[in-house]
C-alpha cells in the first residue's frame, strides 16, 4: 500500500468512527445510570435532519448542531418520560422511538433531499489542514476533536467526580441508592437528555460532515452499531474510543477493497461487515462470562420509589 | 454531646396508611438521648414502615416526630443525616461493584478528598475497633463486613440516634458480640439507639426500653430486663404463646424415607462435601438435623431434595424404591416436597405472583395442569387455600411474592408444601426470620402432617426448634452424620457438644455420640 493510500484510508476511519464514538459516548453514559435506551438510531436520525434544516436555512452548521443536541434531547426526553416517569417498558420504548425517528425524520426532511449545504470549516489554518501529510492530524471536522475531548471528559467525569460516583451508584442498586437519598429519577434524566444530546452530535456529523445532505435513513444503522460498542467497550470510555476505530475500520473495508480492486469477496459481503462483526463481538462477549464486566447491575430495571 | 434535652426523638400519634392496610395507626412513644430502644412487634407491625419515616424516606399521613424537644419536618433522608439521624438497613444499601471507600463517600453529604475521607474512616474504625479495609470491593465481603461498611457509614456522621433494623438476622454469634459492644459504646457517647429484632434474647441482653407495636398500634412498652423471652413474645402477638400439641405416645409407621450411605463430592475449594449419610425416617415422624452452619446443610438439601441428583440410585429410598438419581421433579411427582432456606429466587420467585409459586411446585399433585393447559382456577382456589390456612398477609393470590414480608413469605411456601400432603417433606430453616406467633403456627402444621403419617426431615440451627418438634435427631459436622439420637433421652448440652465442642474432629464426634448413646 502506497503512502499516499494511507493518509486518506486512516481519514476515512476517522470519519466513520466519529458518529458511532459520539453516540456510543452518550449511551455508554446512560447505561450507567441504569438505563437501556434502544432509541439511539431514532435520535440520530432526528438529529441529523434538524441539524440539516437549521444548517440550510440559517447557513450556520454550529447552530445546526446545537439544534441537533436539542432535538434529539427532546427525543430523549419523551422516551425518559415514558419509561422513568411512567415506567414503561424501556427496550419496548426505545425500539418505538427508533420507529419514531426514521418516520418523523423522513416527513421533515422531505424538503431537504437532495440540498446540499456548506461544511464546517476547519479549527486550523490551510497550512496544516489541507497539508499533504499533517491533514491525517488537523485536517478533520471540529466535531472529531470534539468527540476526542468529550471521551476524556466523560472518563473523568465518571471515575474522579462525586456527580459521576452518585450516576454509578444509581445504575449499581436503584433502591440502594433511593434508600441514602439520592434521586434516581432525577439523575436518570440528565443521563438520558445528555444521551440524546450526544445521539444528536452524532446525527447531524452524517448529514453535515460526512455527506454532506440529507436523504431518508441517513445514518443507515449505525445507531445499532453505537449500542453493540458500550457492550463491546465494557463500559469503559477508553475502551470506547478503541472500539469505535476498530469498527471505523472494518466499516470502510468495503470502500478500500473496492478502490484497491479487491474482488476475492462479494462487495456485499464486505458491506455487512461491520454488522457481522457486531453481532461476532456480542456474542463472544456474553459467551466470556467469567470476566470482569462493568455492566451496570440496574440496567433495563425500571425503578418504582414506592416500594 | 448535649443531653440537655428530655427526649432524643419523640414520636405523636404518626399515622400511615397504605392502599389496603393501615401501617401506622397513632403511634406514640419517647427515646431518651443515650439509651438503646427497641422496637418489638410481629412481621408486618409497621416497625420498618415507622423508622423510614424516621429517616425520610417516607412521610407520615398524620401525627408529629419531635426532635431534641422540636418538632421538626424529615423531608428526605439528607435532612434526617442533617439532624443527626442514622440508619442502618435491614437489606445493606450497598453497591455491590464498587469499593468500601465509594460506598462510604457515596452516604456522605457534601463532599470529601478521597484521602482526607480515608483518614476519617481509620479514625472511626479505630475509635471503636472494628475491622475493615476501605479499598476492597464490596461484593468480595462478608456479610458481618457489609454490615460494617453500613455501620461506619452512619458512624461518620457522629449521629445522635442510630436506627438499626433487623441488624442480627444474617450475623454469626461472634459477629452479633462484637456489634453489641460497638453499639454500648455509642450510646455511652450520648447516642440514642433504635433497636428493631426478632430475637427477643438479645434484645434482653441489650435494650434498657421497648416499645411493643401490634398491627400498626402501639400495645405496650415494657423494661426488656426485667421480661422473659416468653413474655415479651405474648406481648407481641397479644396472646399466650401457643405451646405445640404434640400427642405424647406416637405411633410410627415402616421406614418411608432411607438415606444410605448418600455421598457427594465437594465442589471447589469450598462446599463441604456429604461423607456417607445414614439416617431412616419412619412413618410420622419427624426428624432433625442439628449443625452449625456451613458444615454441609446446604449440600444436604440439595442432595436430598433432588435438586443434585446422586449416581447411585439406592443413596436415597422412598418407600422402598430407589430415588437418589432421579431429579426434583421425579421425587415430587412420588411425593417428596423440599423447602429451601432461601426463600427469595430459591423458594419462590419474587416477581412472580403468589399462584404462580404455587404451580410451580404444586402443578402435578394439585391437578393445576391438563394435558399442558394450566388451570387457573384450580391455581387461584389452592393458593387462596394456603393463604387463609397459614394465615398469610397479603391482598389476595395475584400479590407478588417479593411484596411479602419475609415471614409471610415462609409461611406461604410452607404452606404450599404442607397442603399438597406430601409422603415426605424436607424442610430447611423453616422458621428462619419468622416471628414467634408464626413460628408456633409452623410447628405445629409439621407436627400436624407427620401425625397424618408423613415422614419429615427438618434441617435448623435452632436447636431449641428441633428439640420442640422431632422424634428423633442428628448432628452434622463436616458433612458427616452422627449417630441417632432419640430427643427425649439427649440433652441440650450434649447436642450442644456434638455441634460445636467437638467440632472437626470426626473422632471425637463419633465418641461423643456413643457417650450420649449410653444414657
Amino acid at each position: 500500500m502506497t503512502y499516499s493510500l494511507l493518509i486518506p484510508i486512516l481519514m476515512t476511519i476517522v470519519g466513520a468512527a466519529t458518529p458511532i464514538l459520539l453516540a456510543a459516548l452518550g449511551e455508554l453514559v446512560v447505561e450507567k445510570s441504569g438505563v437501556l435506551n434502544l432509541g439511539v438510531e431514532g435520535m440520530m436520525l432526528i438529529g441529523a435532519v434538524t441539524g440539516f434544516a437549521v444548517t440550510a436555512t440559517t447557513g450556520s452548521a454550529p447552530l445546526g448542531v446545537i439544534a441537533a443536541m436539542i432535538a434529539s434531547a427532546a427525543s430523549a426526553g419523551l422516551f425518559g418520560f415514558l419509561t422513568l416517569t411512567l415506567t414503561a417498558n424501556q427496550v419496548a420504548t426505545g425500539l418505538a422511538l427508533t420507529i419514531f425517528g426514521i418516520g418523523l425524520s423522513a416527513l421533515a426532511g422531505e424538503g431537504y433531499v437532495g440540498q446540499t449545504v456548506d461544511v464546517f470549516g476547519s479549527v486550523f489554518p490551510a497550512s496544516l489542514s489541507e497539508h499533504p501529510t499533517l491533514r491525517v492530524i488537523f485536517g478533520y471536522s471540529p466535531l472529531v476533536y470534539l468527540s476526542l475531548a468529550l471521551v476524556a471528559a466523560v472518563g473523568w467525569f465518571l471515575s474522579r467526580t462525586r456527580a459521576g460516583l452518585i450516576l454509578r451508584a444509581v445504575g449499581e442498586s436503584d433502591l440502594s441508592a433511593h434508600s441514602i437519598g439520592y434521586s434516581v429519577i432525577g439523575v436518570r434524566y440528565m443521563a438520558v437528555l445528555f444521551g440524546g444530546a450526544m445521539a444528536g452530535i452524532a446525527g447531524c456529523f452524517y448529514s453535515l460532515v460526512l455527506t454532506p445532505m440529507w436523504a431518508e435513513q441517513l445514518t443507515a444503522g449505525r445507531g445499532w452499531i453505537a449500542l453493540a460498542l458500550v457492550v463491546f467497550a465494557g463500559w469503559r470510555p477508553v475502551r470506547l474510543l478503541l472500539g469505535a476505530y476498530l469498527f471505523g475500520a472494518v466499516m470502510t473495508l468495503e470502500l478500500h477493497a473496492k478502490a484497491a480492486g479487491f474482488s476475492l469477496v462479494a462487495p456485499e459481503f464486505l458491506a455487512a461487515m461491520p454488522y457481522l462483526a457486531t453481532i461476532a463481538v456480542l456474542a463472544a462477549i456474553s459467551a466470556r462470562k467469567t470476566g470482569m464486566s462493568l455492566a451496570p447491575a440496574c440496567l433495563g430495571k425500571p425503578f418504582k420509589p414506592s416500594s | 454531646m448535649s443531653d440537655s434535652v428530655q427526649h432524643r426523638i419523640e414520636l405523636k400519634g404518626i399515622t400511615k396508611a397504605f392502599p389496603g392496610v393501615l401501617a401506622n395507626d397513632a403511634v406514640s412513644f419517647k427515646v431518651k438521648p443515650g439509651e438503646i430502644h427497641a422496637l418489638l412487634g410481629e412481621n408486618g407491625a409497621g416497625k420498618s414502615t415507622l423508622v423510614k419515616m424516621i429517616y425520610g424516606i417516607m412521610q407520615p399521613d398524620a401525627g408529629e416526630i419531635i426532635w431534641d424537644d422540636e418538632p421538626v419536618m424529615v423531608a428526605n433522608p439528607k435532612a434526617a443525616r442533617k439532624m443527626g439521624v442514622g440508619m442502618v438497613f435491614q437489606h445493606f444499601s450497598l453497591f455491590e461493584a464498587m469499593t468500601v471507600l465509594e460506598n462510604i463517600a457515596l452516604g456522605m453529604d457534601g463532599s470529601y478528598s478521597q484521602a482526607s475521607l480515608e483518614e476519617k474512616i481509620r479514625e472511626v474504625l479505630h475509635a471503636y475497633d472494628l475491622k475493615l479495609e476501605p479499598h476492597r470491593i464490596v461484593s468480595t465481603l462478608s456479610v458481618g463486613e457489609r454490615q460494617r461498611i453500613e455501620i461506619v457509614r452512619a458512624l461518620l456522621l457522629e449521629p445522635r440516634l442510630l436506627i438499626m433494623d433487623e441488624p442480627t438476622s444474617v450475623l454469626t454469634p461472634q459477629e452479633v458480640g462484637q456489634l453489641f459492644e460497638t453499639l454500648r459504646k455509642l450510646s455511652k457517647t450520648g447516642c440514642s439507639i433504635l433497636y428493631i429484632s426478632h430475637k427477643l434474647h438479645e434484645i434482653r441482653d441489650l435494650c434498657e426500653a421497648a416499645t411493643i407495636l401490634r398491627g400498626g398500634k402501639v400495645v405496650g412498652e415494657c423494661d426488656p430486663r426485667e421480661e422473659t423471652p416468653k413474655s415479651m413474645a405474648e406481648m407481641m402477638i397479644g396472646g399466650n404463646l401457643k405451646q405445640i400439641s404434640k400427642a405424647k405416645t406416637r405411633e410410627f409407621g415402616a421406614d418411608r424415607f432411607v438415606a444410605d450411605g448418600l455421598t457427594v463430592p465437594g465442589e471447589g475449594d469450598f462446599g463441604v462435601a456429604l461423607d456417607d449419610i445414614c439416617f431412616k425416617v419412619r412413618a410420622g415422624e419427624i426428624f432433625g438435623i442439628a449443625g452449625v452452619a456451613g458444615n454441609g446443610q446446604n449440600e444436604l438439601l440439595l442432595a436430598l431434595s433432588g435438586e443434585q441428583p446422586s449416581s447411585n440410585a439406592n443413596a436415597i429410598l422412598l418407600d422402598g424404591q430407589p430415588i437418589a438419581a432421579m431429579d426434583a421433579v421425579g421425587r415430587r411427582n412420588l411425593g417428596l416436597c423440599a423447602v429451601p432456606e432461601e426463600r427469595n429466587g430459591h423458594g419462590a420467585v419474587v416477581d412472580f405472583s403468589l399462584t404462580d409459586n404455587a404451580i410451580l411446585t404444586a402443578r402435578e399433585r394439585m391437578g393445576m395442569a391438563s394435558s399442558g393447559i394450566l388451570k387457573g382456577g384450580v391455581a387461584t382456589a389452592y393458593t387462596s387455600k394456603v393463604i387463609d390456612d397459614f394465615a398469610v398477609k397479603t391482598t389476595g393470590p395475584g400479590s407478588l411474592a417479593g411484596s411479602l414480608s419475609g415471614g409471610n413469605l415462609q409461611k406461604f411456601i410452607m404452606g404450599r408444601e404442607i397442603l399438597q400432603d406430601p409422603e415426605v417433606l424436607i424442610v430447611s430453616q423453616p422458621t428462619w426470620g419468622v416471628d414467634a406467633g408464626a413460628a408456633a403456627a409452623i410447628h405445629q402444621a409439621l407436627v400436624d402432617l407427620a401425625e397424618n403419617g408423613s415422614a419429615i426431615v427438618v434441617i435448623s440451627q435452632d436447636l431449641d426448634e428441633l428439640l420442640a418438634i422431632s422424634d428423633r435427631m442428628a448432628v452434622i459436622n463436616e458433612g458427616r452424620m452422627s449417630k441417632t439420637l432419640n430427643v427425649g433421652e439427649a440433652s441440650i448440652d450434649e447436642i450442644g457438644l456434638l455441634m460445636g465442642g467437638v467440632h472437626g474432629d470426626p473422632f471425637a464426634t463419633a465418641e461423643m455420640t456413643e457417650a450420649v448413646h449410653v444414657h
